[in-house]
């Protein structure tokens, strides 16, 4: 859901820019504190992970196709902010590098995408971790994560397009809303099983050795 | 945790170079939007020339090599990026680190 130039009006892209710059550099100060140097490759290797599955389009009903967007699966294993921050590196590179998602709509990406995402994903992740710690639960908590990621941040994108006046509210919200309460299965499908696979492999939570005694947030 | 980092980057390459040839080229949701909305060409002009435009890498004819190739380099691309990021913060961190320590002698 990369939008292009051309799509926010001026008040609506340099709003969004200011708050995305804003999550952007508190996520860069949180993994600063929050992280020591042995994660670096994880995060690398995950950041690299979801720009290639961001280019497998998955085909969805009448002619549609929708990508995995990553913010749960990278806030599962590595917390909300350093998905945000994860998140936007592979954003700032698709859009300087690659032409996907505009100059002027990287702000409004990036909250979208970057944080609104991972934030959405952290709190329904977190309340589902509070109620049930069961594996089968946790794949559950972990596909209703990704699946509401995708409809929140669609939503963003829809409020952003209807405040800079190129479609009507109601029509907004309800046509992005539809297709990605679509894509979001596909979504939380892939979350679930990659996410498997990581752990599979050898990714172990135990490695974020926090700096403080806080939570990710 | 070397070897769990490896096998990622080598199936996020593997993503890159084997399926995203294959992805679905239908429009995304954000796209069938705007063209069932009728506002889908106001995104014609973008306000930067990028070097790979719709992720197929310049001077290769074949259409499945390129995408293949785009990917393959936008994957070591994000690798090294957010690699070099976290470098540059972690280290950034021991020093002021090491300042406090020395500030409380």
């Amino acid at each position: 859901m990369h939008i292009p130039d051309g799509f926010l009006d001026a008040k609506t892209w340099i709003t969004t820019a200011a708050v995305g710059a804003g999550a952007l550099s508190y996520s860069l100060k949180k993994v600063q504190e929050t992280y020591n140097e042995r994660m670096i490759p994880v995060m690398g290797v995950l950041a690299a992970f979801i720009f290639a599955a961001q280019m497998v389009n998955f085909p969805i009903a009448g002619g549609t196709s929708g990508h995995l967007l990553g913010a749960t699966l990278v806030t599962v294993l590595l917390g909300p902010w350093c998905s945000g921050l994860i998140i936007s590196t592979v954003l700032i590179i698709q859009c300087f590098f690659f032409n996907d998602g505009g100059l002027t709509a990287l702000g409004a990406n990036t909250l979208n995408m970057a944080f609104i995402g991972s934030l959405t994903a952290f709190v329904i992740y977190k309340t589902a971790s509070s109620i049930g710690q069961s594996k089968n639960f946790e794949k559950a908590a972990i596909f209703l994560s990704a699946w509401a990621s995708v409809v929140v941040v669609a939503l963003a994108a829809a409020l952003e397009l209807a405040f800079s006046g190129i479609v009507p509210l109601n029509v907004a919200i309800a046509s992005m809303l539809g297709l990605h309460a679509l894509i979001g299965i596909g979504e939380g499908l892939i979350t679930v099983v990659v996410i498997s696979y990581v752990r599979g492999v050898g990714f172990s939570q135990s490695w974020q050795q926090k700096k403080t005694g806080e939570d990710e947030m | 945790m070397k070897k769990t980092a490896l096998i990622i980057l080598l199936t996020a390459l593997a993503v890159a170079a084997l399926l995203s040839p294959f992805a679905a080229s239908s429009p995304d949701g954000l796209e069938r939007v705007a063209q069932d909305q009728g506002f889908l060409d106001k995104g014609d002009r973008q306000a930067l020339d990028s070097p790979i435009t719709d992720y197929l890498f310049p001077g290769i004819q074949n259409e499945k090599a390129a995408t293949a190739a785009a990917g393959v380099l936008g994957t070591m691309l994000t690798f090294g990026a957010v690699y070099i990021l976290g470098r540059v913060i972690t280290s950034r961190k021991v020093e002021s680190e090491t300042k406090l320590q020395s500030t409380s002698k």
